[in-house]
């Protein structure tokens, strides 16, 4: 084996001089040649694009981009907008209510799954699989479920509860709450995977010394276990917070913003502003201060990242 | 200590209510993609005149035509979700192969071939992960009308390539990190060049991470409503924007089977890829989210 490399050494150093000067130079650029289309992308596409938003968004832009300048007037005339207003409220709302009852049933059945139970590879996979799907499919079929004449309201008053009511979907002051419940069917078990992956991650050496002192196994999961999940807490927060601020199809295939816009988001608020409306001046402005959003999130996420990182080395 | 009758009585009760629960739960994420294919099989009149959960008293397919090839959808000459399949089916394929080609390369230079910046790189394109698209909706829109590509197959194709390499270039980056470095010197040595590398080393062991990106990358185009909604026209809308359609268009009577067998057909490619790969689709979620 020695042989053969000290073989291929020297057919290396025998090829002639001009030639592999000409290698090296390529060969020292090809790795940049090869990036350079995803740094153009990554300039032009993603920052060149946000600041040519961020630009747009101070001119008075309406069906055609323009541009000339008239200062702040879009964000003032944006947070003077009844609609706007309601549409933060409700995504206000709206991701609480999502993050928080999605990490609880991720967490729980996390923990379910995890007391060794028969069949945990089937039950997983059919946690998950909304996953797969399109949100216009879930909002379709979620919408359907939810009509008061045709869905679930209809079903239990067939069977015999005459009374029973659950007409959030048309009722303008409970139609944001059809989003959640929808976003949560498709998403929470997502959740329950990263929270799965991170049990299994948890060190065993520990939970058995707890166990030989005596601990209860509740105590053990609330003092010891799930503490130890506050990274996956973290990266699943994020997660989340960032398909929330993001929904757009859900929101619309399952209620299109109303009854009214009393189930409007910012995602839908920017669409229509920016492509139906002809108010492009103002949609700019709502998608920055989208983007603002989802970088107030990300900054501390990335900072708590890298410092976790270091104490690691 | 189980010798105890009464704490054995205990574990065993408790026992079945796990596995209650358990069961409740499946239900609840089952029932809606059961209560779906089962309605897509009733006629109309079944369901006008029964209840939401009830089973077809005969196998109908009238609504599955109706769905792929008769509804008048929007004002479009051709009938059904069937074109809107084929333009998504157009769409998706390119657009996951050059993306995944692209990430393949991308991390194969990040993790291997580093210079200065390499990681400043990185780490401006990491954010590309997380950009809402919203953001970037106005001049990309403009910037696809001066390529000549607004509105078609060809701009839809472009755009999901664009906004898909962050996630692409992270999850090879992040395998390759983990390969050892000496692969690399030692192939060197032998007076192998980049590419050389590249596809005789390096890409035939990546097919794990290869079927991850796929199936992400394949889930998020597929799946896609605001690209496919803003930057196509009547003739290159994607299947999402087709269902919508379908559903929203308010002429006549609602056909809730229609509907139902509609929402299936758009499901299907990405269910299916679920049922057969699912502990790649897991992996690249996972991946996704731990390290963003």
């Amino acid at each position: 084996m020695s042989e053969s490399k000290t073989a291929d050494l020297t057919s290396v150093a025998m090829t002639p001089r001009r030639n592999s000067r000409m290698g090296d130079t390529l060969a020292y650029w090809m790795p940049k040649l090869v990036l350079s289309p995803t740094l153009i992308i990554v300039l032009v596409f993603f920052y060149g694009f946000i600041l040519w938003t961020g630009y747009l968004s101070f001119t008075n832009s309406r069906m055609l981009p323009s541009y000339d300048l008239v200062g702040w007037a879009n964000y003032v005339r944006l947070f003077n907008n009844e609609r706007w207003f309601v549409s933060l409220r409700n995504l206000a709302v709206y991701s609480v209510l999502f993050i928080v009852i999605c990490l609880a049933i991720g967490l729980s059945l996390a923990i379910l799954l995890d007391q060794k139970i028969r069949a945990e590879g089937a039950l997983r996979t059919i946690y998950l699989y909304p996953m797969a799907l399109s949100f216009i499919v879930t909002g379709t079929v979620w919408k359907w479920m939810l009509n008061p004449q045709v869905g679930i309201e209809q079903f239990v008053r067939g069977l015999g509860w005459e009374t029973f009511r659950f007409d959030w979907l048309v009722d303008p002051n409970f139609s944001i709450y059809t989003i959640v419940v929808a976003a949560v069917w498709q998403s929470s078990g997502f959740v329950m995977a990263l929270f799965l992956a991170g049990l299994r991650g948890v060190d065993d050496s520990i939970i058995k010394a707890a166990q030989i002192d005596g601990a209860s196994r509740f105590m053990i999961y609330t003092r010891i276990i799930i503490p130890s999940l506050r990274p996956v807490f973290f990266s699943a927060f994020v997660m989340l917070a960032h398909i929330a601020i993001k929904s757009f199809d859900l929101a619309l295939a399952l209620t299109g913003g109303g009854p009214g816009v009393s189930s409007d988001l910012p995602a839908i608020f920017m669409y229509q502003m920016s492509f139906t409306r002809n108010q492009m001046g103002l949609g700019a402005a709502s998608a920055m201060i989208m983007l603002l959003t989802v970088v107030a999130i990300l900054v501390p996420y990335l900072y708590s990242e890298l410092r976790t990182k270091k104490h690691e080395h | 200590m189980n010798t105890n009758p009464n704490r054995r009585y205990a574990d065993i009760t408790g026992r079945a209510l796990l596995y209650a629960v358990l069961g409740i739960m499946a239900i609840y994420y089952l029932l809606p993609l059961a209560l779906m294919i089962v309605t897509s099989f009733r006629s109309m009149d079944e369901i006008r005149m029964g209840q939401l959960i009830d089973w077809p008293t005969q196998l109908n397919l009238d609504a599955w035509r109706i769905a792929w090839s008769e509804a008048q959808i929007g004002a479009r000459s051709e009938r059904g979700l069937q074109p809107y399949f084929i333009n998504s089916m157009l769409i998706t394929l390119p657009a996951v192969a050059i993306s995944t080609l692209m990430g393949a390369v991308n991390g194969y230079v990040l993790s291997f071939w580093r210079f200065r910046g390499s990681n400043l790189f990185f780490g401006l394109l990491l954010f590309g992960c997380f950009l809402p698209f919203q953001a970037i909706l106005l001049p990309h829109a403009n910037v696809l009308g001066r390529m000549g590509i607004s509105g078609s197959i060809a701009g839809l194709i472009f755009t999901h390539v664009v906004y898909g390499l962050a996630f692409t270039t992270l999850f090879f980056r992040n395998y390759y990190v983990t390969l050892p470095g000496e692969l690399i010197k030692a192939a060197q040595l032998d007076g192998a060049g980049f590419w050389r590398i590249f596809w005789r080393i390096i890409l035939p062991l990546s097919t794990p991470i290869l079927t991850v990106c796929v199936i992400w990358q394949f889930t998020q185009v597929w799946n896609d409503f605001l690209f496919g909604v803003t930057f196509s026209d009547p003739s290159s809308q994607p299947v999402t924007v087709g269902l919508n359609n379908l559903v929203n268009s308010s002429t006549g009577e609602r056909r809730y089977n229609v509907d139902m067998a509609g929402a299936i057909i758009a499901a299907l490619p990405t269910l299916l890829v679920y049922v057969i790969a699912g502990k790649y689709f897991v992996r690249g979620l996972t991946a996704g989210s731990v390290k963003g």
